[in-house]
């Protein structure tokens, strides 16, 4: 199978996506001339023209009410925040309007809008260019929540983002966009809710999604060597959650750790561990332990950052302790 | 005066009028919940410009918005019965007195959230522009919403993209309860217009010939294609900003003389008799109003409430399109 890049898969399923169907615009800041903050939109003026390839200002409440106004009457807008951080300001728009107008309306008006774009970490950019959003968005009935950890997640989910009927929240790591990886060349749909086993293992169950999931797998291979079997799940949603596919495994392997780069306090992570508990807590052998980026705003200086996020050593010492080797 | 003109309009104001007063007396009796926002006194704008439009143009506002709905054409029924939280409600009883949708009639909400709604506004306008329909979107708020960031985006925007669309301040003059000379430092809040480089306008909102006359050109602005407009219509409530508005910013005399002086309903009235109708043709249709508004109150007393069924359903829309 052919390797390509994260980046360029996320713009291989737009540009399929807005040639498949009219109706699909994307907006947002230096999407067009410039190119794309991160490059993922390159390319994309010249094949669709300012029409449908749109230069926004900075003004994320504004576009982001104009996405959500333009998608219940009719078209299919992706909204690329320059990095998640800046959405933020927009959040009034993604949670009282695009996630609650479907409901308000009695289910009158459906809002098929996919916000994009960087997602946590982008290292030394300081506490508020550094969030870790998934926390925020999760909590919220009424989206979806995508983080791909691979190229062809980023493709296949992307896809099934922009065809959805509903508000979607598109995590993309921003250390992850040089990733290099498979991705079919004929069309492929990934579905929401479904996760994806990514390593088979017999000795304790790992969860990870974004970034983290290169430190696992890397951790993975390592004890491996020693005797460690690790199942890798990625959940690639986080909303609607496949905890099936977690709770079998952690009944094959009677020990689990979830590892995040959102901030322990709440979130998915510790919403993974209380479904695990409450479904599988007969076949538990040791307490669920978290692997997480540490409770304090990004600092800048880099000692501290490597420490700050979750470290390859942290996430070792998690599985070993679940383990029961330390 | 074409009586003809006026008398459906009459007629239109006084079912908003009188749905509202019976909803506020279904509010003391506890058969409604939550917020209600009433707009009585203000009732010759949402008609006026209905007026002046047409049913495929589009129309949003703020949460003051059971008069919107009926002058879109949404039944009193469908209003009553959302106000109570029953199914048969024009939102299914999920959305209440501040959340009326009616997508039929082109009638997007319904929003709680000041100056939350302006850019999705801008973003319906956005649309009929991106797939070269004619339509043009109205889109409603307070002058209290004339302060916040959503607004300044949204108009913004839509100043920048030339999007056909009206952008309509009704001024009630109070915000919640904070008069403007303490809220804002423009006297003329259209003055804002010009750092989006968009027209303005601004009129008197009791005559409801008047409201349609007036906005008719900002309306065929958008829709030739001379991009949008800010328009203030200076308006007062007379009754509080919801129902648990103890009304301590304004004296007694200032509300009692504006209901004599600035009252639509009586105005249009008024008018109509000036004009030749006779007293007779009036009463009756005062007398219709009273059917459908005493019809809705019993509609709404005896619907059922939505299922839990319902509510779940409404979370996420079903996913129609993935395979298509």
């Amino acid at each position: 199978m052919r390797e390509v890049r994260y980046r360029d898969a996320l713009r291989e399923a737009m540009a399929e996506e807005m040639r498949r169907d009219p109706t699909v615009v994307l907006m947002g800041e230096e999407v067009g001339h410039y190119q794309g903050a991160y490059k993922v939109t390159q390319g994309l003026l010249e094949e669709f023209g300012d029409q449908r390839v749109i230069d926004t200002p900075i003004a994320e409440a504004g576009f982001s009410g104009i996405a959500v106004g333009a998608a219940m009457t009719g078209l299919r807008p992706i909204v690329e925040f320059m990095t998640w951080n800046f959405s933020l300001v927009a959040f009034d728009q993604i949670v009282n309007n695009a996630a609650k107008m479907y409901q308000m309306s009695g289910g009158q008006l459906p809002v098929p809008v996919v916000f994009r774009g960087p997602n946590a970490s982008a290292r030394q950019v300081g506490s508020q260019h550094s969030h870790a959003v998934e926390p925020f968005y999760t909590n919220v009935p009424g989206l979806y929540v995508v983080y791909p950890s691979t190229p062809r997640d980023a493709k296949g989910l992307l896809k099934t983002a922009i065809r959805s009927d509903n508000p979607v929240v598109f995590l993309e790591g921003e250390t992850l966009y040089n990733a290099k990886g498979e991705v079919p060349e004929e069309e492929e749909l990934i579905p929401f809710g479904v996760a994806r086993v990514a390593r088979e293992g017999t000795d304790v169950t790992v969860v990870t999604w974004g970034r983290p999931y290169v430190t696992v797998m890397k951790v993975a291979e390592e004890l491996a060597e020693r005797g460690v079997s690790c199942e890798v799940i990625d959940p690639r949603t986080l909303r609607p959650l496949d905890h099936e596919t977690i709770v079998e495994s952690v009944k094959k392997t009677n020990r689990c750790v979830v590892v995040h780069e959102h901030w322990p306090y709440g979130g998915p992570g510790a919403e993974i561990v209380d479904r695990v508990q409450r479904d599988a807590f007969d076949y538990l052998d040791a307490p669920i332990l978290r692997a997480t980026n540490l409770d304090v705003p990004m600092p800048y200086a880099i000692e501290l950052e490597n420490e700050v996020i979750v470290t390859e050593a942290r996430v070792r010492e998690a599985i070993e302790r679940v383990c029961y080797l330390d | 005066m074409a009586t003809d003109e006026l008398l459906p309009l009459y007629r239109q104001m006084l079912l908003i009028r009188r749905v509202e007063e019976e909803a506020a007396r279904a509010y003391v009796q506890g058969k409604i919940g939550g917020f209600l926002h009433l707009y009585i006194g203000q009732e010759a704008i949402a008609v006026g410009t209905e007026a002046a439009i047409q049913k495929r143009d589009a129309v949003i506002t703020t949460y003051r918005d059971h008069g919107f709905a009926l002058a879109r054409g949404m039944s009193a029924r469908a209003v009553m019965a959302e106000l109570f939280g029953r199914d048969t409600g024009c939102s299914r009883g999920l959305g209440g007195s501040m959340h009326m949708f009616d997508r039929e009639n082109r009638f997007y909400g319904g929003h709680g959230i000041v100056g939350g709604h302006v850019a999705v506004g801008a973003g319906i306008a956005f649309r009929a522009k991106y797939l070269q329909q004619d339509d043009v979107t109205l889109c409603f708020f307070g002058e209290g919403a004339t302060n916040i960031g959503g607004f300044h985006e949204g108009l913004s925007l839509a100043g920048l993209w030339k999007l056909p669309a009206v952008f309509v301040c009704e001024n009630n003059l109070y915000s919640m309860g904070t008069p403007l000379v303490r809220s804002m430092p423009a006297k003329d809040l259209t003055d804002k217009a010009a750092g989006y480089s968009m027209a303005r306008d601004r009129f008197d909102g009791h005559d409801v010939l008047h409201v349609r006359d007036r906005i008719r050109e900002a309306v065929e602005r958008a829709r030739s294609g001379g991009g949008p407009t800010l328009v203030e219509i200076l308006t007062y409530r007379f009754r509080g900003h919801s129902m648990s508005d103890p009304g301590k910013y304004r004296t007694s005399e200032e509300v009692e003389e504006k209901k004599r002086q600035h009252d639509p309903v009586r105005i249009a009235r008024q008018g109509l008799l000036d004009a030749g109708t006779p007293e007779a043709e009036l009463a009756a249709v005062d007398a219709g109003v009273e059917d459908e508004v005493r019809d809705a109150v019993r509609f709404a007393d005896e619907s059922p409430p939505p299922t839990l069924e319902t509510m779940y359903d409404c979370v996420l829309a079903p996913e129609g399109g993935l395979d298509a």
